[in-house]
Formats: C-alpha cells, structure tokens, sequence
C-alpha cells in the first residue's frame, strides 16, 4: 500500500473532496442561511457572501417574530424544551430499568432470558404505527393522550433495547472472577454491582445513555402522533413550524440549527462509541 | 443476604437468591415493554374487522376481507412497489457508497479519522429535520440545488414536487442520511481485519484487485451483512423522511408502507385497512429480523471475544 502513484493519490483526494461536500454541504448551507435575511435568502444567485445578521435567533428565543403583517407569536423554544424534557426524562428512566436488566442478562442465564433479551430487540425492529395508532386509541381512554408520562412511556420502546444490549456487552467484557472475588471477601450481591459492576462499565452506560438521547432527540413519528403542538418536540415542532411562519426561511434556517446543534455536539464527544452503539454491540469501534 | 453468603461461596441460600435474583431485575424493563405488546395484538384484531373511525357503528368482523381487498387494489400494490423500490434503491447505493468511503479512510491517519468523524453529521442529524434542511435547498424560488440543478441545464426541475422525480429526491436524502451508518461499520469492520493475509498478499506481488475480491471482501462479508440487512429493516419502514418531504405526494407517488397507514388511519380513518398494512410490513420485517438477528449474533460474538 505504500507505493501507490502520485495519480492515486490525486484520484482519492478528489474523491474525498466530493463525498466531504456532498456530506457537509447541506449543513453549512442551512447554517449559513439562519444568519441571514428573507431579502439576501431570496437573491438569485445564491450569495455565498452576506452580512449575518442575528434577528433570527433573536425572533425564536423572544418568540417574536416581526413580519410586515404585524407580530406573530413562535412557539419553537417550547419544542425545543419539549426536545430537551422529553430526552433527558426518557433516557433517565431507561438507565433506570436497563441497566440493572442488562446485568441480570449478562451474569445470570436464567429461564427464558434469551427470549426476553431478544423480544426487547424486536421493539426496535417492528414497525413503529403497528403500535402506536391503537396506541392512540388506547391513550384517549386512559388519559395519557397527548401527555408527557405517556410519550415517557413510549420512547422506553428507543431507549431501552438500545440501553439493554450495550450495557448488557460492557457487563460481559468485565472478567466475572472479580465479582466472584468481591462475594467471597463477604460483601453482598448489591454491594458487588454497586462498587464493582457499576463503575467498570461506566463509560459503556454513559455512552448507551448519550445515544438513547440522540435516538430520542431525533424521533419523530411517535410524537407526530401522540402528542399535540404543546407537548410536540422539535423534530415535529419544526414541521409545523414551516407551515405556519411560511416564507420566514431565516428563521426556519435557524430552528433547524438550533434543532440539530445538540445531537452533533453529543455525537463528536461520544463518537468512539458510536460504532458499538449503532451496531447494538455487534461491531467495536 | 449478606449473612448467608458470607459461611462459603456457594452456600444453599445463595443459590435460592441467585434464581429469583435475575427475574427481579428485569421485570421492570419488561412490564414497561408488556404495556407496548397488547396494542400490537389489538392491531392483529382490527386488521379483521371493518373498522372506520368515521363510521363506530359499523364496526365488525370482516375476518380476512381487508387482506382480500388487497390483491385486487390498485393502492397496494402502488405502496409495495414503492416501498421494496425505496429500501432496494437506497440500501444498494448507500452500501456501495459506504463502501467505497470506507475503502478510501481505511489508512489510519489524522486527517482520515477527522473526516470519518465529519460524515457522522448527517446521519446524527434528524431525518425528519434532514427532510427539512433539503426542502429548504431544493425549493424552486430560491433553493441553492434548484440553482444549481438551472446551471447545468435542468430548468424548472421540480425535485421533491413532481411525481418523476420525488423517489429521487427522498432516495438522495436518505442516501445523505444513513451511508454514514453504512461507512463507519465497514470502515470499524475493515480495520480489525488482521493484517497477515495482506501483508502475505503483498510480498507474493498480487494484483490489487486479487487482494479486494478475494480477501477484503469476503473477511468484510459479515460486517456487509449486518449493515445492510440493518438498514433494509429500517429502510423499508421509512416514514420520518418521506412524511417531512412529501406526505406521501405528489399524489399517491410515495405512499410508502408506513405513510399509507398513517394517511388510512388519520385521514381516511380507515383503521382496519391500516392495521392490515401494518401486520403485512410486519410479516416482512419478521422474516428480514430474523436473517438479520443471526448475523447480527455472529459478528456479536467475533466482538465480543475480540475484548
């Protein structure tokens, strides 16, 4: 491999150079245009030099937004804490339930828990509308239509098989002998996953929770229909958000940045365990 | 607890704790997901009955009518075509693309790593807000592919809102969105190869090409495996992409699997013909899973035994 062509080299540069366009363009483009104007937004051609202006962050974080019409009230910073509410709650909850559930999985074959460990994964593989319009129907006789404990609820079905099974692999990495060597000294089972199990396979729970935030962060479908435009998270807020402001491109521009900051920001610090993470544990980074 | 375990090891109370034990973990991750089980079996029941949310009155069991229908509708035939058009397109260019990427960054150096990590971007952007961000650039007054798409004699070319090009357009998005996820999983599994059968490879002067059909490729087989079968589950289910783009239009173009049912049961509040879909998607996403399980277990294992 050391001896490759000067002509090579050049071919994998170019190559490289689109595929970081076609990649990254759409993100600098759309960043680009949160910092400017409707005016310079809708000059042909596309201007790649503008003066940025901040009016439309400025417009989503008052919730104002000046128009020729009059003021129109932007209810987008509710989405967006629906977003951040949403993801943290439903991560918070999975870490809860999962990791003691990936512990039982990964030191104790019990009866039957293959098919439980596998029926978990199945969630994350059937389609999402099989469960969730009798869902709806469901949640309007229960009461939990178009609340918060029942979209909680619901995310479980993102976070908990992801949760489960990388958390399950972290366990199984950690040599059972210290656990055993841990009993032996006398100090009970709790006391064993507290101060042996828990914290070896810490950095693996931290990096399944930050991609269950990811995953719930980025859902769409399940509050599309479970919830209602105060409970609705950014993903759906954004799309509704189109719709109603109209031409107002800037501002959309800058909902979208606003929207998507977060997950990349989480994505590059927890990037070396993306590849185990994506693959639920089948591939290692 | 405490006091039984500590006379011995494996004294006969820890044993009686130690089969409980485990239950006790994970019943609560498992109620949680029971909760989501029975409105799987309450779709299973309405995709037998005639159920119109419009019409309560009419509801009954019509048994396998809403699976009859089917084979003489025109609809349904549109949605399976364009669903297996869809996952077929895009997973097929998303792991040659992937590929090739990930064949590209294989060296490891500083500026490989960093744009690795660049491309992960989209594919931790939002399909939903990907959807968005593309409407935006592909918008005939003054979205910048639009432009582009004039400059190099593509008038007029109406992306994602006319009927010949609308699959193109999601099927690009797509494409922008998930070959990441196809590229960081060949590029991982294209790194732990071991490297002896190349490096015998090159001091026996094979030709380059030798070394990738038949060494590269068939080591990296079960990492292709589990990567497309991975997206062809998820991709066959596209909902977030093409309900962001096109609500399934212009017309019934992209009425998808997932999109249909959601258009049936909220607006033509045709519940059991949805539940219908939905169990059919199923019944295809149980067969693929199962493939994809066996794979995915295999390359599990290889991982795990790796640390």
């Amino acid at each position: 491999m050391e001896h490759t062509s000067l002509l090579e080299r050049i071919l994998r540069g170019i190559a490289l150079t689109l595929v970081v366009i076609f990649f990254m363009f759409p993100i600098v483009w759309i960043f680009m245009m949160s910092f400017q104007t409707n005016e310079t937004i809708l000059r042909i051609p596309p201007q790649l030099i503008f003066e940025p202006t901040l009016a439309n962050y400025t417009a989503l974080i008052t919730g104002k937004l000046m128009t020729a019409a009059g003021t129109l009230d932007i209810a987008f910073m509710r989405n967006l804490g629906n977003s951040v509410f949403l993801s943290v709650t439903s991560v918070a909850v999975s870490l809860l339930l999962g990791v003691p559930a990936a512990y039982a999985f990964a030191r104790h074959k019990f009866r039957g828990s293959e098919d439980i460990a596998f029926t978990l994964l199945s969630f994350k593989f059937a389609p999402a509308l099989l469960v969730l319009l009798p869902l709806t129907l469901y949640f309007q006789k229960l009461g939990l239509a178009n609340t918060y404990i029942g979209l909680i609820w619901v995310y479980q079905l993102i976070c908990l098989p992801l949760i489960l099974w990388i958390v399950r692999g972290y366990f199984e990495d950690i040599p059972a002998d210290i656990e055993y060597a841990y009993r032996i000294g006398g100090h009970s089972w709790f006391a064993t996953f507290r101060k042996i199990a828990l914290p070896l396979a810490g950095p693996g729970i931290a990096a399944a929770g930050l991609l269950a935030f990811i995953f719930a962060w980025n859902n769409f479908v399940f509050a599309l229909v479970l919830a209602s435009a105060d409970k609705q998270p950014v993903t759906v807020g954004a799309l509704a958000f189109i719709t109603s402001s109209g031409i107002q491109y800037g501002q959309i521009s800058a909902a979208i940045v606003l929207s998507i900051t977060p997950t990349l920001a989480l994505a590059l610090y927890a990037q070396r365990y993306l590849v185990e993470g994506l693959s639920l544990g089948a591939v290692k980074g | 607890m405490t006091a039984v375990v500590s006379q011995r090891p494996k004294p006969s109370g820890f044993r009686i704790s130690k089969k409980v034990l485990p239950y006790v973990l994970s019943l609560p991750a498992l109620l949680v997901c029971i909760g989501i089980l029975i409105p799987f079996l309450t779709s299973v029941v309405y995709s037998f009955q005639r159920y119109r949310l419009s019409q309560p009155w009419a509801r009954q069991f019509n048994w396998g009518d809403n699976y009859i229908s089917f084979f003489t509708d025109p609809k349904f035939w549109n949605t399976l075509k364009v669903s297996l058009l869809y996952a077929g397109t895009t997973v097929v260019l998303e792991l040659l693309l992937g590929l090739a990427i990930a064949l590209l960054l294989q060296k490891r150096s500083t500026l490989n790593n960093f744009i690795s990590i660049m491309l992960l971007m989209p594919l931790m952007t939002a399909p939903a807000l990907a959807a968005l961000m593309w409407k935006l650039m592909t918008n005939p007054g003054f979205g910048v592919l639009s432009y582009l798409a004039s400059l190099i004699g593509l008038q007029d070319f109406r992306w994602a809102s006319s009927p010949s090009t609308a699959l193109f357009t999601v099927v690009l998005v797509d494409i922008w969105v998930y070959t990441p996820f196809i590229m960081i999983l060949l590029l991982a599994g294209l790194r732990s190869l071991p490297t002896q059968p190349f490096e015998a490879a090159a001091l026996d002067g094979v030709p380059r090409s030798f070394v990738f059909f038949r060494i590269t490729l068939p080591m990296l087989t079960p990492y292709i495996l589990t990567a497309t079968l991975f997206r062809l589950l998820d991709s066959i289910q596209q909902f977030d992409i093409i309900y962001a783009m096109t609500q399934g239009g212009p017309g019934d173009t992209l009425t998808v699997f997932q999109v249909e049912a959601y258009l049936n049961f909220f607006q033509s509040t045709n519940v059991g013909r949805s539940a219908a879909l939905m169990i059919i998607l199923w019944a295809i996403t149980y067969f693929l899973s199962n493939i994809f399980i066996k794979n995915w277990l295999r390359l599990r294992e290889r991982a795990r035994g790796q640390a």
